[in-house]
């Protein structure tokens, strides 16, 4: 039985001014899920994941966390962002501590080891590579063990390599607590990699869920992951078909079928 | 990451070296016109009713300090910056803290305190001395004054740039509001706070000489005034000379204190200390 949250996004609207980001979304998220949400800059992911998290409000529509309405910021819901956003005048252990109480220091140790960073703990973040810093971020998001994972496309600004490794933590960690996860990013091939589902966001609205049946570790070279890459790019670019586009776009979509 | 530790102790080693380099070369220029100086006015060409040579200026400074009069002067200039200088802080700390903190003061008072500044502050002189009078008061309020401006900027937009993604962070931790200023919104400003205390200080140095020139009977200002009526220019050469390294030694005092507190902001010269 998993610990994750049961997470049920019902008719959800948010406009700021008169701009409306999402509209009428519905999704549904069983306990302990991997989705990853995919979609181009704009179209309302990162608004979503901050009215899960309860930093917004949203304008109509509601969040059923557990069967139960998000009002406000839920200690079960932890949050990573694209930048690491630590405090640069806390030392690391202290930052993975932050908003700890009790005997926080040898909980943020163990979670600390679990990313690898155990041998840091008394560093300055000033001298953490990105990677790391986002390691530490991590620690500091699963150290009060959330049941709601929510990431804010947070290996965006990392080197190739370092984000490899980082999808495979974030894998390994999330199949050993078995914590629901929701991930957004503009990476198909993450998407695919991580998700068991991967849901398409288009101008606030859901236009694709697909599952994702592979087994896990998945591996690029795979054909039918690589099927499944081609499948939601195809569908994110042939947006770009209608009339007004240019013709570098529709080379492109020549180029990717 | 493994190698990070060799590395880090030859960039100190290097930074050591260069900071005993630079240190002597500061000294290069003063030394090489000093006694250029010196040459100069022993030769005859510096008239010594205008410009006394540097061995005269001490000789000066050893009679004056030999009369105990020096430390007298110095000790009442230095006890009014000091006051003007907490005085002036205090207020700016209390006032650049509430509208960098509140929308609200910030509307309230910053229009006001933005077009008090505009008015050059020696302007104060003479109707403080009409309220307060030609004593310590008014003194030691011009100072004030002068130090007031800059660090209530400073603060004030310190305090407003603090990143609101770092607030966000402290508030989906669920910090208290007292945490939230304790742990962020204080060592997020004190960078900024530094730098307004140090160019207030900088302005007190400047307003203490303006205070004591316009009417006193001590300080390094008084020296400046007596050093022209009674025609000696070692004595203004001497009361110059002063608030440069009175003005240095603060002012270094201060900077010191804020790398102590600003120690994470670079994690090299922290680990040299």
């Amino acid at each position: 039985m998993s610990r994750g949250v049961d997470l049920r996004i019902v008719e959800l609207s948010k406009s700021f001014g008169s701009k409306q980001v999402l509209q009428d979304l519905s999704l549904e998220i069983k306990p302990g899920e991997f989705v990853a949400i995919v979609g181009r800059s704009g179209c309302g992911k990162s608004t979503l994941l901050r009215l899960i998290s309860g930093l917004e409000r949203p304008t109509a529509g509601g969040i059923l966390v557990d069967g139960e309405p998000v009002k406000q910021l839920n200690t079960a819901v932890r949050m990573m962002f694209q930048d690491a956003r630590l405090l640069l005048w806390k030392r690391v252990i202290q930052n993975v501590g932050l908003g700890l109480r009790g005997n926080w220091k040898s909980k943020a140790q163990l979670t600390l080891e679990q990313v690898g960073l155990a041998d840091r703990a008394d560093e300055w973040i000033a001298v953490l590579s990105g990677g790391q810093r986002q390691r530490v971020a991590l620690a500091r998001a699963l150290v009060s063990e959330p049941r709601l994972l929510l990431l804010d496309e947070p290996l965006g600004a990392l080197d190739a390599l370092t984000r490899i490794e980082m999808q495979r933590l974030i894998e390994s960690i999330w199949q050993e607590q078995q914590f629901t996860t929701l991930l957004i990013t503009h990476d198909v091939e993450e998407a695919v990699t991580l998700g068991d589902r991967v849901v398409l966001l288009e101008a606030g609205q859901v236009t694709l869920d697909l599952e994702i049946p592979l087994a896990r570790p998945r591996h690029r070279g795979d054909p039918v992951f690589a099927a499944l890459v081609e499948q939601i790019l195809h569908r994110i670019l042939s947006r770009d078909q209608k009339p007004a586009v240019q013709h570098s776009a529709s080379d492109l979509l020549v180029h990717s079928n | 990451m493994l190698k990070s530790l060799p590395v880090n102790s030859v960039w100190v080693r290097q930074r050591d070296h260069l900071l005993q380099v630079r240190w002597l070369r500061g000294f290069f220029l003063p030394v090489v016109l000093l006694v250029g100086w010196e040459c100069l006015s022993r030769l005859g060409i510096f008239p010594p009713n205008l410009l006394p040579a540097p061995s005269a200026v001490l000789a000066t400074i050893g009679q004056l300090a030999a009369s105990g009069e020096l430390f007298a002067h110095i000790a009442v200039t230095l006890y009014r910056v000091a006051v003007g200088f907490l005085l002036g802080g205090a207020i700016a700390t209390v006032l650049g803290a509430l509208t960098g903190y509140s929308r609200l003061f910030s509307d309230l008072l910053d229009p006001l305190l933005q077009s008090l500044r505009n008015i050059p502050s020696l302007a104060w002189v003479p109707l403080f001395i009409l309220w307060m009078g030609i004593g310590e008061t008014s003194k030691v309020a011009l100072i004030a004054v002068g130090v007031f401006f800059p660090v209530y900027l400073n603060l004030m937009s310190g305090v407003q740039n603090v990143d609101r993604k770092l607030v966000e962070v402290g508030k989906a931790y669920r910090l208290s509001d007292l945490q939230l200023i304790r742990r962020i919104f204080l060592p997020a400003t004190l960078p900024a706070y530094i730098v307004g205390l140090r160019s207030g200080l900088g302005l007190g140095w400047m307003f203490v000489v303006a205070a004591e020139i316009m009417g006193s009977s001590q300080g390094l200002g008084f020296l400046l005034v007596d050093g022209q009526t009674t025609g000696r220019p070692t004595v203004i050469l001497v009361s110059i000379l002063l608030f440069a390294v009175f003005g240095k030694l603060t002012d270094s005092a201060l900077a010191t204190v804020g790398q102590r507190l600003l120690f994470w902001q670079d994690s090299y010269s922290s680990q040299t200390h």
